[in-house]
């Protein structure tokens, strides 16, 4: 009884204390880097596309929102020629981003992405596209990686040795 | 002293009484969410004021819709019935000198009779549901309103000793020196308790424990009927709020102030502690709940009133 009267009184007390609650849009709620809100494609640092079209996202995706196709330019260097993420469908898990080997595809803190027609949400290559690196600035997949393309020949890259002359390892 | 305009005294009753009931919606809800260290509704016009006025709309706009199962004439009586019991009992409230519908000398005894009848709402909604959740709802309403009305009659015998009137009116005059709070402690402890219980409010809403029975009595119910429910119980706070005010806290007495005001304050006192209680109890087993009715509550208001006799009687003899 003196237990419940006790409770009484410290419910009472609540009344003063901070709310929770956040006014949400006037005040904005603080979200941290690492948030996984809308999803978008980087750029490396040089302003070229770092998707290699490789599917591992589209392969990763749990509920399958991501399509893309690959294909090729001039030099040999891979790119998606769409790329579409329907956002209808996506859960934000994040796992795209993990399974990205060049850190194109990127999950940012920012959640409003509401429509009024459900087509809407299906966003292509150019919504997805930001004019930036975002999370890995100095980053870029083509100078370390040991794939040849036009411009760049086989031992190039950063920290890569000069390819074996396989003819020198004979007995 | 009956109202001169008897009319005007029962609209003015009815809409203040019924848009008391659609307030406490937004009332309950704000202060729920106080005490939970939340904002509440407070989107929807002034201070979220306009929110009722949304919830009516949508309510009013539900699908209203009979289970074919259910037993289609009780079904639809039942919640028609809470709704004007508690109304009727509106009748005999003196809110302040002048303003009462009908000043009846067994005003009192009308008041208990009249909240026993709105548990035969409960218990036919849950009859008549055919469903059973819905029965098990029922049943227990049925036990909860029989134990808890016994002490609750019992417990305001003492203040009728005092007074030495039924009259809801001459109980507020005998108050003119001292609250029967004061002599009566017990009495309103009890009564409060049994208020609670009969309102079917938590921490005693046992008959539509949402956790267990889903929604009880009114699980079936849908639209309207649904939200008659609703008016019944929120007007069963009200009632019970009066009833203590005219009680146990002197009614329209008190200095400064216009009656009305004075009753309306001590009214809403005990309106926002009903929602307290909400906030803050969880609910009991409800053999837990019947144990304390019949082992502790009755024998409690049983001496309370056997003291209170024994004083009176020494007193005036």
């Amino acid at each position: 009884m003196l237990s419940m009267i006790r409770t009484l009184w410290y419910v009472l007390l609540h009344m003063f204390h901070k709310r929770v609650t956040v006014q949400y849009p006037e005040e904005k709620p603080y979200l941290a880097p690492r948030y996984r809100g809308r999803i978008i494609l980087s750029l490396d640092p040089d302003g070229g596309e770092r998707c290699v079209a490789c599917y591992l996202c589209a392969a990763a995706c749990p509920v399958d929102c991501i399509a893309l196709q690959a294909t090729e330019d001039a030099t040999g260097r891979r790119y998606p020629e769409f790329f579409r993420i329907n956002f209808s469908r996506c859960i934000f898990c994040g796992f795209c981003e993990e399974a990205c080997p060049t850190y194109a595809i990127q999950l940012t803190p920012d959640f409003e992405m509401s429509e009024y027609q459900r087509p809407n949400l299906v966003y292509e290559k150019k919504d997805l596209l930001i004019n930036g690196p975002g999370k890995y600035p100095g980053y870029n997949f083509w100078r370390v990686s040991g794939v040849q393309i036009g411009g760049k020949d086989k031992g190039e890259a950063e920290h890569e040795g000069r390819p074996v002359d396989l003819h020198s390892l004979l007995p | 002293m009956t109202s001169p305009y008897p009319i005007v005294a029962i609209i003015g009753i009815l809409v203040v009484a019924l848009t008391l009931a659609a307030g406490l919606i937004w009332v309950e809800r704000r202060l729920l969410a106080l005490w939970q260290d939340r904002y509440g509704p407070n989107r929807v016009g002034p201070f979220g004021l306009l929110q009722v006025l949304a919830d009516m709309i949508k309510i009013f706009f539900k699908e209203d819709w009979i289970p074919p199962f259910a037993d289609k004439v009780v079904f639809i009586v039942a919640p028609a019935v809470i709704v004007v019991t508690v109304l009727m009992s509106f009748a005999v409230l003196p809110i302040a000198p002048g303003i009462i519908i009908s000043d009846l000398n067994v005003g009192l005894l009308f008041v208990l009779g009249m909240s026993s009848l709105g548990v035969y709402s409960v218990v036919l909604a849950g009859w008549s549901s055919d469903n059973k959740y819905a029965l098990l709802g029922g049943l227990r309403a049925a036990a909860q309103m029989m134990s808890y009305e016994v002490f609750m009659g019992l417990a305001l015998m003492g203040v009728v000793l005092l007074a030495g009137s039924f009259n809801l009116t001459e109980i507020v005059a005998a108050q003119r020196h001292v609250w029967f709070v004061v002599p009566q402690f017990l009495g309103f402890i009890l009564f409060l308790i049994a208020g609670v219980a009969e309102t079917r409010r938590l921490p005693f809403d046992l008959p539509e424990a949402e956790s267990e029975l889903i929604a009880g009595f009114h699980s079936e119910y849908s639209g309207m009927k649904f939200g008659m429910f609703f008016v019944g119980e929120y007007l069963g706070v009200i009632l019970i709020s009066c009833l203590i005010t005219i009680l146990f806290f002197g009614g329209w007495l008190g200095p400064v102030l216009p009656p009305v005001v004075w009753f309306l304050i001590k009214m809403m006192f005990f309106i926002c502690f009903f929602i307290l209680l909400r906030a803050a109890l969880p609910r009991p087993r409800f053999d837990q709940l019947m144990s304390w009715g019949w082992k502790v509550m009755l024998p409690l208001a049983l001496a309370n009133l056997l003291v209170t006799g024994a004083v009176a009687l020494a007193w005036r003899s």
